[in-house]
């Protein structure tokens, strides 16, 4: 049931896929914390192929004034893919696919992030998807969180991103862009592992009630693997300069 | 309660579970102390807090602070104050109570760029903070050198109860004026002292997690001045 027909085989008879993974592997994933100068929170992720860079900036004034809130900061965020992220050149305006992801990142973040301390004021984080590989939207949350950790914007905890999904009829971590494609469904999650709750849940395609529930579970699993990493990120910024305490 | 050593946390990170007062950058989740910001924690009788290593300034009551003049309307000067609201100095605390926005002229006292030293006076979030210049080493600030260091770092410059302020201050004879948001004015003598003083500055922004940092500095400024 779904998925596009193509020649690739996405798993063996060996459980390896495509790309060489096995059924529950997450891709290679590294961060670095604070990479550009004039943000004031950065970061830079690559998960897998894909290549994100983050800028955050704020508390800061906001304009147009009329969106400040008197009550509580607000939260912008932008996901924009760069126009050789792709295959074929993206046309660098936003498009319909952008604005959502947009909108669901910031929907994924604001549990995490406590902005009541800062009424009338505004954080923004600019996500630039600069090489495009499947799952961009799970890479550009967890660099997201990273980037705003480092702007020194207080959280309830760091938000990190992985997808689960389906694919030759078998439940996958952490979905690649053949996978995407060809595959049956995808399932991203943002995931808050100290306080354990689930600020991002979308599903493309189908599955059946014990498959959703392995996805989530696996899920769960490989948000937990990126976080060591978001959590090595900072630490690597923040505490090897000079001797330890 | 003992009283633990102090631990490099990020956000979400658990410091404490059980009967703890969460302070400065933690919260209470159940029965556990989370913090939520970039630091060291510090759990000392039986509270919680953590010591930013990130991030900007953001005023408080009774902050002195170092603001640049934006610009003025007819009834208060804007300063810009490193943080993300303005400062708003009132004309009366410089004009006095009899001042009429017909016959005085603000730019005659304070013009756009000058540096005032001033105080928070009223910092409540539902407005801008309101600032005084008028008190004892508060005014426009006619000489010496500005340093810019995180706002977050001001707390190690300054040290416990102005231990290392004062040790960079008699190592260069260099008079230091730190603002809470993050602006230092350095002034000296001579030119020495005033570079000095300006490395010292900058050699605790940069190593400002680093426990025997005191012992640097001081190994540093003997170490120049002979």
């Amino acid at each position: 049931m779904g998925g596009r027909d193509t020649d690739i085989v996405l798993l063996d008879e060996n459980g390896i896929r495509c790309d060489g993974r096995k059924i529950n592997e997450t891709r290679k994933v590294s961060i670095k914390a604070g990479v550009l100068k004039n943000a004031n929170g950065s970061a830079y992720i690559e998960f897998g192929q894909n290549k994100i860079l983050v800028g955050v900036y704020g508390p800061r004034d906001v304009h147009p004034k009329h969106l400040s809130d008197t009550d509580t900061g607000i939260l912008r965020c932008r996901y924009h893919m760069a126009p050789f992220s792709v295959g074929e050149r993206k046309n660098p305006a936003p498009s319909r696919r952008e604005v959502e992801i947009s909108k669901v990142i910031k929907e994924a973040l604001e549990p995490a992030v406590m902005l009541k301390q800062f009424p009338r004021t505004a954080v923004d984080v600019f996500m630039e998807i600069l090489q495009a590989d499947g799952g961009t939207r799970c890479a550009a949350l967890t660099g997201a969180s990273v980037a705003l950790a480092d702007a020194g914007i207080p959280m309830r905890d760091l938000v990190a991103g992985c997808a689960a999904g389906k694919a030759a009829d078998t439940v996958i971590l952490d979905v690649n862009n053949e996978e995407d494609q060809a595959g049956q469904a995808d399932l991203p999650i943002g995931y808050m592992p100290n306080l354990e709750k689930i600020t991002l849940l979308q599903l493309d395609g189908v599955l059946t009630p014990d498959e959703y529930k392995k996805c989530i579970e696996i899920g769960i699993d490989g948000c937990k693997q990126v976080y060591e990493i978001q959590k090595k990120a900072l630490q690597d910024k923040y505490f090897s300069k000079g001797d330890d305490d | 309660m003992t009283n633990e050593k102090k631990r490099h946390v990020i956000p979400g990170e658990i410091i404490v579970s059980g009967p703890y007062r969460a302070e400065q950058n933690t919260i209470m989740e159940g029965n556990n102390i989370i913090a939520t910001t970039i630091g060291l924690s510090d759990v000392h009788d039986g509270s919680v807090r953590v010591i930013p290593l990130t991030g900007g300034y953001y005023p408080k009551d009774d902050d002195l602070i170092i603001g640049k003049i934006v610009s003025h309307s007819a009834m208060s000067w804007e300063v810009d104050i490193n943080s993300c609201y303005a400062g708003m100095l009132p004309a009366t605390d410089v004009f006095g109570r009899d001042f009429s926005s017909h016959s005085d002229n603000l730019s005659s006292k304070l013009g756009n760029g000058d540096l005032i030293v001033a105080r928070i006076v009223n910092a409540d979030k539902t407005r801008d903070p309101l600032l005084t210049i008028s008190g004892r080493e508060l005014g426009k600030i006619d000489s010496g050198e500005l340093v810019y260091i995180s706002p977050s770092k001001v707390a190690r410059l300054i040290g416990k109860r102005g231990s290392m302020i004062q040790m960079i201050e008699s190592g260069t004879h260099a008079q230091i004026t730190i603002g809470q948001n993050g602006l230092i004015v350095v002034s000296c003598e001579n030119s020495d002292g005033l570079l000095k003083a300006i490395k010292a500055i900058e050699l605790v922004e940069e190593k400002a997690h680093v426990a025997n940092l005191t012992d640097q500095i001081n190994d540093m400024l003997e170490i120049k001045s002979d």
